[in-house]
């Protein structure tokens, strides 16, 4: 339940980082406010449109999709069932693989470092550990067998 | 659990504020760099020049950050220009400004490229625009990109910030425009080649050596100085 909630949380805050710099591609607002990275740069690069469509718009999707399947798997009747914490994992493998590909366009193709987009690399990076883990984490028992909820002993 | 949806739906509020700060506007471009300075002064400035030696060519551009036409020209035609013309000896090619009015930010990108005169970058600078010219087909504001452009090209940034705040050079670009406004130029890029007008806004680098080896073809040698026995 702990990785579901902390997925949840860092989807949220890669969904605003995404939001961001969604809504500046649009136009909306003035300058990116980057301090003393190479924002704009990267932004205006040719690689900043992915498949005719901003590559923050991606984000903004998939962002929301790791969160919103993380709050849903947080139901009481999902917190037993494994298999979100495989849908999480393959989610966030897919953002992960993403960013590692858009991380190499900006140091070895761009030569430009964006600050919300390496903030987003590190979200991701860290929601996919967490989610990898919970793979391995043993699933939560709701047997009684296995687990048994204390009985009255007898007198 | 009540408790963690508690914690997400304040994360969600924080975020959401922190988002429509980041989202004002900011002072954007300066307004004395973007803009037409109200009175203009010759500063004596006529343009920034390549070249080598003493060529007997010499090309006068009249040109406009923003414009698409020049863009494709800095970026196709000037590398052979370069390589074959101006690094040989054959001609120096000098740099006006001529910001058409149609053009929001070329006022604004031909000062960021005066700044960088300033500290002796003016031809990075001049590059960095024409060859991430995807700036100026958003309409967006550019000069958080002119400033990475800065940094990029090894600006000092206070200096050059320090320069566009002030609109330093905006007498300087209108001065050009004007001179241009005098030459008849209507268009961008406009060529000079020893003074005479060359409308060749889509003109290849062979047509330019064609015209240069043509000139020093039919220039007679300069004078030697006389031999002394």
């Amino acid at each position: 339940m702990r990785s579901r909630q902390a997925i949840a949380l860092f989807a949220l805050v890669g969904f605003f980082v995404a939001l961001y710099l969604w809504l500046h591609a649009l136009g909306v607002g003035g300058t990116l406010k980057c301090g003393t990275g190479a924002c704009e740069t990267v932004q205006t690069s040719r690689w900043a449109v992915f498949l005719g469509l901003p590559v923050a718009l991606y984000g903004v999707v998939g962002y929301l999709l790791i969160f919103v399947v993380a709050v849903v798997a947080l139901r009481p009747a999902a917190l037993a069932e494994r298999r979100w914490n495989a849908l999480l994992a393959g989610l966030s493998t897919i953002g992960v693989l993403f960013t590692a590909w858009l991380t190499y366009l900006e140091l070895f193709v761009i030569h430009a470092i964006c600050r919300w987009c390496v903030g987003s690399a590190v979200i991701i990076t860290a929601t996919w550990i967490v989610a990898v883990l919970s793979l391995r984490s043993p699933a939560l028992r709701t047997d009684p067998a296995a687990s048994p909820l204390p009985r009255d002993r007898p007198a | 659990m009540n408790r963690f949806y508690v914690v997400l739906a304040v994360l969600a509020v924080v975020l959401g504020i922190t988002l429509f700060v980041l989202l004002r506007p900011s002072s954007g471009a300066a307004k004395a760099a973007a803009g037409p300075p109200p009175s203009v002064v010759d500063d004596g400035f006529r343009g920034y020049t390549l070249g080598v030696g003493d060529p007997v060519v010499e090309i006068t551009e009249y040109s406009d950050f923003e414009c698409p036409f020049c863009a494709n020209f800095a970026t196709i035609q000037m590398p052979t220009i370069k390589e074959q013309l101006i690094n040989t000896g054959k001609v120096r090619w000098r740099f006006r400004d001529f910001p058409l009015p149609s053009h929001r930010y070329s006022r604004y990108a031909a000062h960021a490229a005066q700044c960088a005169g300033e500290q002796g970058k003016f031809w990075d600078m001049h590059d960095q625009l024409f060859y991430h010219h995807q700036w100026a087909q958003t309409g967006k504001d550019p000069s958080a990109l002119f400033r990475d452009f800065a940094k990029t090209i090894g600006l000092d940034p206070q200096r050059y910030e320090a320069c566009m705040t002030a609109g330093r050079f905006a007498s300087r670009i209108e001065f050009s425009r004007q001179e241009g406004d005098r030459l008849l130029v209507n268009g961008t890029p406009t060529f000079f080649i020893n003074g005479k007008m060359f409308n060749g806004s889509r003109a290849t680098s062979d047509t330019f050596k064609a015209i240069a080896d043509s000139i020093i073809a039919h220039t007679p040698p300069a004078p030697r100085a006389p031999a002394h026995h």
